[in-house]
C-alpha cells in the first residue's frame, strides 16, 4: 500500500534498498527537493509519521542522511534522503505533518541539518547554555569532552493580555518525579497555554551506543527509561536481530512476551493507583501500590530482578522458567485478579472521582490523529494502534490481543485502557504459561554485515518502542535511533491542557505519565 | 463506601509480612527509627533529586513509600521543597543539563544537608559515564555522604543507606 502510494507520485525517483532489514519494511532514497513530496504521498494514504531522525554518514564516504518512518497498520515504510556536508539543509515536513516539529528541532539540534521551512528552532533537548555549534550526533564531534557553558536565553512563548499570568514549574518537581520544566500560561484558573521545556536528563545515549558494541548495547538500551527496560531492551535485540538476519529460539520469545505482559501489569497498576492518588483518592494509590509491589517480589524470585533488567539480549534472553515458577505466577495471578477486580468496582462506583476524572485533559481523536500519538494515549482517543496486533511477534500472532478503544479522550479513558489492559494481559501471561514451546533460551548472533540497517517496533507499556539501528563500515554501531513513545506523546499533553484548570494538570499529567528520560535521551 | 471498608479490612495491614529475608528490614527500621528519634527528633525529611536517572531508582525510591515497606513509621518523610529537607536523596549521573538544578536545590537545603546518592548511576554515572552530557556521580557536583549502589538500588539497601547517612555507624 505505502510503496504502491510512493510509486505513484514518485515513480523512479525513489531508489529502493536491500540493506534494510526485516525486508518487510520497506526503504528507499529519494532526492533531496523531493523528500516533501514523499510525505505528501504518505499522508494522502492515511500514513502516520512514525520518527524522523537524521544520521552521519561520513564513514561511508557520504555526507549527511534524513530518515523519515511513516507507519499505516501493519506497514512500515522509510523514506530517507542525502544532505550534503556543504549544504546541511532539508525540506522541513512541518506543513505535512505536525509531529515533525519535534522530530526537527531535535535533528537541527543535535545533528546540526537544517529543516527550510520550519517555524520555531529554537534549540530542542540542546539548552541555550550549550555552544551553538556543538552537534553531538556528528562524528566530528568528540563525545568525551565536557562542554564548556555560554551565555544564552531561551525565548518562551508568550500569552499577554488583562489578567493573564504565568506559572513556572520545575525542573525539580513536588513529587519523586523525573525533571522537566512547564509553563502556564493562565487567566484565573483556567490555562490559557502550556509549553513544556524537556531535555533536563539528557545523557548523551544516542550517541554512546555508537562507542558499544552490539551486545553492549542491550545494557544501555534497557536503561534508556528504566520503567520500561524491558520492552526497551526487546526492541534494541529485535533490531540487532534483524540486521543480523539471525532468528531466536521460540521459547525466547515466548519468555519475552511474559516479561514484556509482567511489565505492562505493574506499570498501568501504579499508574491507576498515581492517577486516583492525584484526585484525592489515596486509598487506590496504597491499594494498586501493594498488589505491584507483589509482582515485583515475584520477579526478583523467578527472574532475579526486581523490574527484570538484562534478562533480554541480541539473540534471545537469559532467564528461564520451570514447572513451580509457573504455578507461582499462577497463584499470584489468582490473588492479583480477585482483588484488582475489586479495586475496579470501587473505582467505578466512586462519584467523586469520576467527577474529577472525566471530561478533564481532553485529547481529541482527530488531534490524537494529527499529533501521530501512539499507545495508551492513542488508544484513549480512539485510535487502534498498537504493534501486539499489527506487528506481532510469537506468541502474539497466536491468539486474538483485544485492544482496547476508548474515544473520550479524557483521563478516564487513559485509566480505563490501562484497565482493560491489565485485564488482558492476565490472559495473555495465563496463555503462554500453558502453551509455552520448549527450545533453547538464545543463539548466537552474527555480526551485521556494514552499511546495512535494522528496525523494530515493539508496544511497551506506554505504547510503540521503535529502534533503528545501522551498521558501519567494520559492521560496528554507526546509528542507533530510539523514539520512546513518549517522543510524540508528550506533543499530546500540551495539547490536551489549555482550557483545563491549574490544580487538574497534575492529575492529567499523571493520565498520561510519559517518559522523561525516555524522551530526552 | 461500604466496599472501600470491605476491601480495606480485607487487606488488613499488609506492612511487613515477615518472612526470614524480610527480617532484615524490620532491623533496620528498627534502628533507623530510632537513630531518627535521635538526631531528628522523630522526624527526617528527605528532598529527592533526579539528576538524570533514568527512572529506574525513582521506582524503588516510589516503593519505600509503598504500604509494605512504608517508610513513614520510621518516621521518613518526602517532602515537596528542599527548604524543609533534612536529608537530598539523589538519583541518576548529573546530567549536564540538569547541574544548575541541582546545585540550586542544594545551596537551598539547610543544614545539616546530607546527601545520599542512590542507584550505580548516583556513585559514579553508571552506564552512562562521564561525557559531553553526563558529568558523572553525584559527586561531581555536590558532597556526597553515603553512596547506595545498585541499578536500582533495592528497597531494603535504600532504607540502610538513609539509616548510615543518619546514624553515621553501621
Ligand atoms: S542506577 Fe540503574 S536504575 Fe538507577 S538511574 Fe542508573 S541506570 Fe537507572
Amino acid at each position: 500500500m505505502l510503496k504502491e502510494a510512493i510509486d505513484n507520485v514518485l515513480g523512479t525517483a525513489a531508489a529502493y534498498t536491500e540493506r534494510q532489514f526485516p525486508q518487510s519494511v520497506v526503504s528507499c532514497t529519494v532526492p533531496r527537493e523531493r523528500f516533501v513530496d514523499a510525505a505528501k504521498a504518505m499522508k494522502r494514504a492515511y500514513a502516520l509519521l512514525a520518527a524522523e531522525w537524521a544520521t552521519d554518514e561520513t564513514p561511508f564516504g557520504g555526507g549527511f542522511a534524513v530518515y523519515a518512518c511513516y507507519r499505516w497498520g501493519s506497514e512500515y515504510l522509510i523514506v530517507r534522503t542525502e544532505v550534503p556536508v556543504d549544504d546541511p539543509t532539508f525540506p522541513s515536513l512541518t506543513k505535512k505533518y505536525v509531529p515533525a516539529y519535534r522530530f526537527e528541532r531535535q535533528i537541527h539540534s543535535l545533528m546540526g541539518l537544517v529543516p527550510a521551512g520550519h517555524p520555531d528552532l529554537r534549540p530542542w533537548i540542546k539548552f541555550e547554555d550549550w555552544p551553538e555549534d556543538s552537534w553531538p550526533l556528528r562524528k566530528t564531534f568528540n563525545a568525551s569532552t565536557p562542554l564548556p557553558r555560554v551565555n544564552g536565553e531561551y525565548q518562551w512563548v508568550r500569552a499577554e493580555g488583562e489578567g493573564v499570568y504565568e506559572i513556572p514549574v520545575g525542573p525539580v518537581h513536588a513529587g519523586i518525579i523525573e525533571p522537566g520544566h512547564f509553563r502556564f500560561q493562565a487567566v484565573g484558573e483556567m490555562i490559557v497555554n502550556l509549553e513544556e521545556r524537556l531535555g533536563y536528563v539528557h545523557k548523551g545515549i544516542e550517541k554512546r551506543f555508537e562507542s558499544f558494541s552490539w551486545q553492549e548495547g542491550v545494557k544501555l538500551a534497557g536503561r534508556v527509561s528504566g520503567d520500561t527496560t524491558v520492552a526497551h531492551s526487546i526492541a534494541y535485540s529485535m533490531a540487532v536481530e534483524a540486521i543480523a538476519q539471525c532468528n531466536i529460539p521460540e521459547r525466547a520469545h515466548w519468555l519475552r512476551t511474559l516479561f514484556l505482559e509482567r511489565e505492562r501489569i505493574a506499570n498501568h497498576l501504579g499508574d491507576i493507583g498515581a492517577i486516583c492518588n492525584d484526585a484525592a483518592f489515596a486509598f487506590m494509590l496504597y491499594q494498586a501500590m501493594r498488589l505491584k509491589e507483589m509482582l515485583l517480589r515475584t520477579n526478583l524470585e523467578l527472574f532475579g530482578h526486581r523490574f527484570i533488567m538484562d534478562r533480554v539480549m541480541p539473540g534471545g534472553v537469559t532467564a528461564d522458567i520451570d514447572e513451580n515458577g509457573k504455578k507461582e505466577i499462577l497463584k499470584e495471578l489468582d490473588l492479583l485478579s480477585k482483588d484488582f477486580e475489586r479495586l475496579v468496582n470501587i473505582y467505578d462506583e466512586n462519584s467523586s472521582l469520576e467527577d474529577r476524572v472525566r471530561d478533564t485533559g481532553i485529547l481529541i481523536p482527530e488531534r490524537a490523529r494529527e499529533l501521530c500519538t501512539v499507545g495508551i494515549v492513542a488508544r484513549a482517543s480512539g485510535l487502534n494502534l498498537d504493534c501486539r496486533l499489527q506487528n506481532p511477534f510469537p506468541p502474539y500472532d497466536r491468539f486474538e490481543v483485544n485492544v482496547p478503544v476508548l474515544i473520550s479522550g479524557d483521563v478516564h479513558a487513559r485509566a480505563w485502557v490501562r484497565v482493560e489492559e491489565i485485564r488482558e494481559s492476565i490472559r495473555i501471561i495465563r496463555f503462554i504459561l500453558e502453551n509455552i514451546p520448549d527450545g533453547s533460551l538464545s543463539v548466537n548472533i552474527a555480526q551485521p554485515s556494514p552499511d546495512t540497517s535494522g528496525f523494530a517496533a515493539v508496544e511497551g507499556w506506554r505504547g510503540e518502542i521503535i529502534y533503528w539501528v545501522q551498521a558501519g563500515p567494520r559492521g560496528e554501531i554507526n546509528r542507533c535511533m530510539v523514539r520512546d513513545p513518549s517522543s510524540v506523546n508528550w506533543l499530546g499533553l500540551e495539547q490536551a491542557i489549555p482550557g483545563n484548570i491549574v490544580p487538574d494538570f497534575p492529575l492529567c499529567n499523571k493520565s498520561f505519565n510519559q517518559s522523561y528520560s525516555g524522551h530526552d535521551l | 463506601m461500604i466496599r472501600i471498608l470491605r476491601q480495606i479490612f480485607r487487606t488488613g495491614i499488609v506492612t511487613e509480612p515477615l518472612p526470614p529475608a524480610e527480617e532484615e528490614i524490620r532491623v533496620i527500621g528498627g534502628k533507623l527509627e530510632e537513630a531518627i528519634k535521635r538526631r531528628f527528633r522523630g522526624s527526617l525529611t528527605i528532598r529527592e533529586v533526579d539528576a538524570g536517572s533514568c527512572n529506574g531508582c525513582e521506582l524503588e525510591i516510589h516503593a519505600i513509600n509503598n504500604p509494605i515497606y512504608n517508610c513513614e513509621r520510621f518516621g521518613i518523610h518526602f517532602t515537596a521543597s528542599p527548604r524543609f529537607a533534612d536529608m537530598l536523596l539523589v538519583t541518576g549521573p548529573v546530567s549536564r543539563n540538569m547541574e544548575i538544578a541541582l546545585r540550586r536545590t542544594y545551596n537551598a537545603t539547610p543544614p545539616p544537608k546530607l546527601v545520599v546518592a542512590v542507584g550505580d548511576c548516583g556513585c559514579n554515572g553508571g552506564i552512562f559515564g562521564e561525557s559531553y552530557a553526563s558529568l558523572g556521580g553525584i559527586d561531581k557536583v555536590i558532597p556526597v555522604d553515603v553512596y547506595i549502589p545498585g541499578c536500582p538500588t533495592t528497597p531494603a539497601a535504600l532504607l540502610k543507606g538513609i539509616l548510615k547517612a543518619v546514624d553515621g555507624n553501621l
